[in-house]
């Protein structure tokens, strides 16, 4: 009896290394598969604070307004960002991305200070606003190619997991202090975007 | 929840393999990594920054709100302002004095326990955070991302008045009252100290 569990046991670790000596190639790394661009649009947002803070700064003050407007920023965002970047994929690539991203650094920034009690209809605008500015911006330092053209999803795609995860924290804020924690982070933007300004302009 | 193993070879086992663990080298110290450390560390390399920040919190929560929140948003917009002209090359005089200032006129403000209208701490505040911006500002390391540099500076002097702020809460208990006031009067001889190193 205790032979036989002792057999069964060495069969199923004989078994286990012949899967692991058998298995095949991962194709993680999806350069060949023509996937890679994507995941390269996503590694674009989160890795480069000039798009990051901005989707950032938004989905904030759409959290602090509450699930309507988290749930239109949710979806004019995204899809403003990849509409902006595929227009900017036949543009030249503009120079003026950190000019650009401090401007909202501020305007953001400043809104989520103040808890700015703009309506439905206004962050509407202003989603469409930053995702087409920041996507065209993006979409022009790309070039045209044909795996160009599936960076902007992965871009549009991490935009939208950020929104949607920062909106489900803030959301469901009601204390007094979690939601003045918030007004902080965004004084914390606005600052930053203030000192951007000053280095853009000195152009260091 | 997995069990700690038992066996002496297995324990064994493991501290080898993590006494063998190779460094991850995961936080990367240069390029734009390096400017948000940089930027990270750069308040808390002074000892003269340090205290100030700290007595912004100290005061804001002795202040109690809305104080307790505005002073720490008020501080880094304007300190922004004063890195800004730090940046563009735009000279401050006597910036080491200010700040010196700054932790006298602050720790003292909470040792004697000041209680101005809030416009008026906020704009006291507000002054001094130039001199730390222009300071931060000026001290920028060629070659790093400014962005990520400002970034880190703007989030550790936060830390710093989060930090003043949960030191402040001992406010509310009897014997807390008397222990922030000589926190505070601990800042102001600390300014008091670097004052006189910034006219040595």
């Amino acid at each position: 009896m205790k032979n036989a569990s002792a057999l069964r046991r060495a069969v199923r670790a004989f078994a286990l290394l012949v899967l692991a000596w058998g298995c095949g190639p991962a194709h993680a790394h999806l350069n060949t598969t023509g996937v890679g661009p994507l995941y390269d649009g996503l590694m674009h947002f989160l890795t480069g604070p000039e798009d990051l803070v901005p989707a950032l700064g938004l989905a904030l003050l759409a959290g602090l307004r509450g699930a309507p407007s988290a749930r239109r920023t949710l979806f004019t965002l995204p899809t403003a960002w990849l509409l902006g970047s595929l227009a900017g994929l036949t543009a030249a690539a503009a120079n003026a991305g950190t000019l650009a991203a401090a401007c909202w650094f501020v305007l953001l920034g400043g809104l989520v200070v103040a808890d700015a009690k703009l309506d439905l209809r206004s962050m509407t605008v202003l989603g469409a606003l930053v995702g087409l500015v920041h996507g065209y911006l993006n979409g022009s330092g790309m070039g045209l190619s044909a795996a160009a053209f599936v960076a902007p999803l992965g871009l549009s795609t991490a935009v939208f997991i950020l929104v949607a995860v920062v909106t489900a924290l803030v959301v469901p804020l009601s204390a007094y202090w979690a939601r003045v924690a918030v007004r902080v982070a965004g004084s914390w933007i606005a600052a930053s975007g203030l000192l951007m300004i000053g280095w853009s302009v000195r152009g260091v | 929840m997995m069990a700690w193993p038992r066996r002496p070879s297995t324990q064994a086992l493991l501290l080898l393999a993590a006494c063998w663990a190779p460094a991850a080298s995961a936080h990367l110290q240069q390029a734009e990594a390096g400017g948000l450390l940089t930027g990270l560390l750069h308040p808390l390399s002074g000892l003269d920054h340090v205290i100030a920040m700290v007595a912004v919190g100290l005061w804001g929560a002795q202040l109690g709100m809305p104080a307790i929140w505005v002073l720490p948003v008020a501080f880094p917009l304007v300190m922004a302002l004063g890195g800004m002209l730090g940046f563009l090359g735009v000279p401050i005089p006597g910036v080491e004095v200010g700040i010196a200032a700054s932790a006298i006129v602050l720790g003292a403000a909470v040792a004697f326990e000041l209680r101005p209208p809030l416009v008026i701490a906020a704009l006291l505040v507000g002054c001094f955070a130039i001199f730390h911006g222009h300071a931060h500002g000026t001290e920028l390391p060629a070659g790093q991302s400014a962005l990520l540099y400002s970034l880190g500076f703007v989030i550790a002097t936060g830390g710093l008045h989060a930090l003043g702020i949960g030191i402040g809460t001992v406010h509310s208990r009897p014997w807390g009252r008397q222990l922030l006031r000589a926190a505070g009067a601990a800042v102001s001889a600390g300014g008091a100290y670097f004052m006189w190193r910034a006219f040595a």
